[in-house]
């Protein structure tokens, strides 16, 4: 039972961490929280669900498109939502934001109507017993996604060029110019990239709840956003931490206070965190 | 190589040069004195494109910089070392050196460069997997320096390289100016510290409040009693005594 909540927190968590890195990432290059982080999820989601739906592409085909739109969507956001609004106090990109995610999620409604969508396509899991320990293979897929996009990231920002140059705009964007850096490119590149990443975490929830709707992206993107505040926001490995300790924090109170609670426990958190840790567990901008 | 006509820049509604005008040849060594709210470090922000101008002209080689941002301006070969180093602190001390050359389009020939400033500088060898914050500060100002010069600057700029460094660390710092300086490569050099600069530079202008006050060749400077009396530090013995 134990083992079982602590595997269905830890799939919850690795999404969780894919999108509060999108949060995380943006906010150490413009200092900024871009509420509409959920809102990406949840037309990555729809377009990997609705090309599915016709028949005539793969699953492979399908996810790969559904990060990419949520890509593009992200740096159609900071292009319109954001950039004209750099230099100004910083509430007004914030506004900016909930306006942008609101727009999505009408939009969405728009679009694609109120109701649930099953995923289109039927995977075969099993649930195979390992050491007395029932592991879902679609968890197992999830993880092992999730894991492989976080290593990506990691590796990307710490050897390439590109990745550097990110971390070097986060740090200090005077300085970055004195490089040769572009930083507006930079910040495209970053929304570009966290957006992606927001789009195949909600694929692969529209996949675990087998359910994709416009107000999807809500909760997940809040429970992300809280993930990012406790790794220390700004902070890539923070990220990571913060979604996972968020996700079995989340499903071990469900299972053993109870399940009623289960949303309240990641704003619980969030509060705490405020209140006693606000640079979070692991401090830090641009990391 | 480096001309500025009449240049005026400031802050909001603060104007801090009020009309400066210079020029720096190839292969010269020129400092910049001044002392605190002269306007030094300004006038190298508004040539490096971090400032806007707000009147007046910057040309270096030929091409008018006037409008252009600071990412472009470094392709153009001007590279500037700004004050207190600014190096990026959690970064390795091998990415810095490697984010000097990012804008370069020969990334083989800047592999070699990070290899020959390696040599030079065993130090950076050492320390390379190190955060670039965990080093000294004298050992900050050289990374700092070798950032700059990854990016094969035709003139490189400095901003207060002897600040807040402990004596030997500003002998060491000054020593690699005057190496750079045998090889050819001009230097534009701002300095509190005027003696240190003047006996390294070929020529040097006063900045006062904003004015050029005073221009001449290092060794003119040196003996101008208003400057020995200004900056560095000669004569107030006696108003002491």
């Amino acid at each position: 039972m134990f083992l079982q909540q602590l595997l269905n927190g830890l799939t919850a968590g690795a999404v969780y961490a894919l999108i509060a890195l999108g949060y995380t990432m943006i906010y150490g290059i413009l200092g900024l929280i871009n509420f509409a982080q959920g809102e990406i999820y949840m037309f990555g989601a729809f377009v990997a669900v609705l090309l599915l739906g016709t028949g005539q592409v793969n699953f492979f085909v399908a996810f790969a498109a559904g990060m990419a739109a949520a890509a593009i969507l992200g740096v159609v956001l900071e292009r319109v939502a954001f950039r004209p609004l750099r230099g100004s106090h910083p509430l007004v990109p914030l506004i900016s934001a909930i306006g942008a995610s609101i727009f999505l999620q009408s939009l969405a409604l728009l679009l694609f109507g109120p109701n649930d969508r099953p995923f289109p396509i039927q995977f075969n899991f099993r649930t195979i017993t390992i050491a007395g320990l029932p592991l879902s293979s679609l968890q197992g897929a999830i993880l092992v996604a999730a894991l492989g996009l976080m290593v990506l990231l990691l590796l990307f920002v710490r050897y390439t060029r590109y990745g550097k140059a990110i971390v070097a705009c986060a740090l200090d964007q005077d300085t970055a110019r004195l490089m040769g850096i572009n930083v507006d490119r930079m910040v495209a590149l970053t929304f570009l990239i966290g957006s992606a990443l927001s789009g195949a975490a909600g694929i692969m929830m529209a996949i675990y709840y087998n359910a994709t709707y416009p107000r999807m992206g809500l909760l997940p993107g809040l429970k992300a956003f809280s993930a990012a505040i406790l790794g220390g926001v700004g902070n890539i490995p923070g990220a990571i931490l913060g979604g996972v300790l968020l996700g079995v924090a989340e499903s071990l109170g469900a299972a053993y206070v109870s399940s009623g609670y289960k949303d309240a426990i990641a704003f619980a958190i969030l509060i705490l965190v405020l209140l006693f840790r606000p640079q979070g567990i692991l401090k830090g901008r641009g990391d | 190589m480096l001309t500025l006509k009449s240049v005026q820049a400031g802050y909001g509604k603060l104007t801090v040069l009020k009309g400066i005008s210079f020029h720096v040849r190839p292969g010269e060594v020129v400092t910049l004195i001044g002392g605190n709210g002269a306007g030094k470090s300004t006038t190298l922000r508004a040539v490096s494109g971090l400032l806007p101008l707000w009147r007046g002209v910057v040309e270096f080689n030929g091409a008018d910089l006037t409008r252009l941002p600071p990412e472009r301006i470094v392709t153009l070969g001007l590279a500037l070392v700004p004050e207190g180093r600014r190096i990026f602190a959690s970064l390795s001390v091998t990415a810095n050196l490697e984010l000097g050359a990012f804008h370069r389009r020969d990334q083989r020939q800047a592999r070699r460069d990070l290899e020959e400033i390696r040599e030079r500088f065993p130090l950076l060898k050492e320390r390379a997997s190190q955060p670039a914050g965990t080093l000294s500060g004298g050992e900050q100002q050289i990374l700092a320096i070798c950032r700059a010069l990854m990016s094969r600057p035709r003139l490189l700029m400095l901003d207060e390289p002897s600040m807040g460094l402990a004596p030997r660390m500003v002998n060491q710092v000054y020593k690699i100016l005057r190496e750079l300086k045998d090889e050819g490569t001009t230097l534009l050099l701002i300095e509190q510290n005027a003696r240190a600069a003047l006996k390294l530079a070929d020529r040097g202008y006063v900045l006062e409040t904003g004015r050029i006050i005073l221009d001449g060749s290092a060794a003119e400077l040196r003996e101008d009693p208003e400057v020995q009396r200004a900056y560095l530090g000669k004569g107030y013995r006696e108003v002491w005594e």
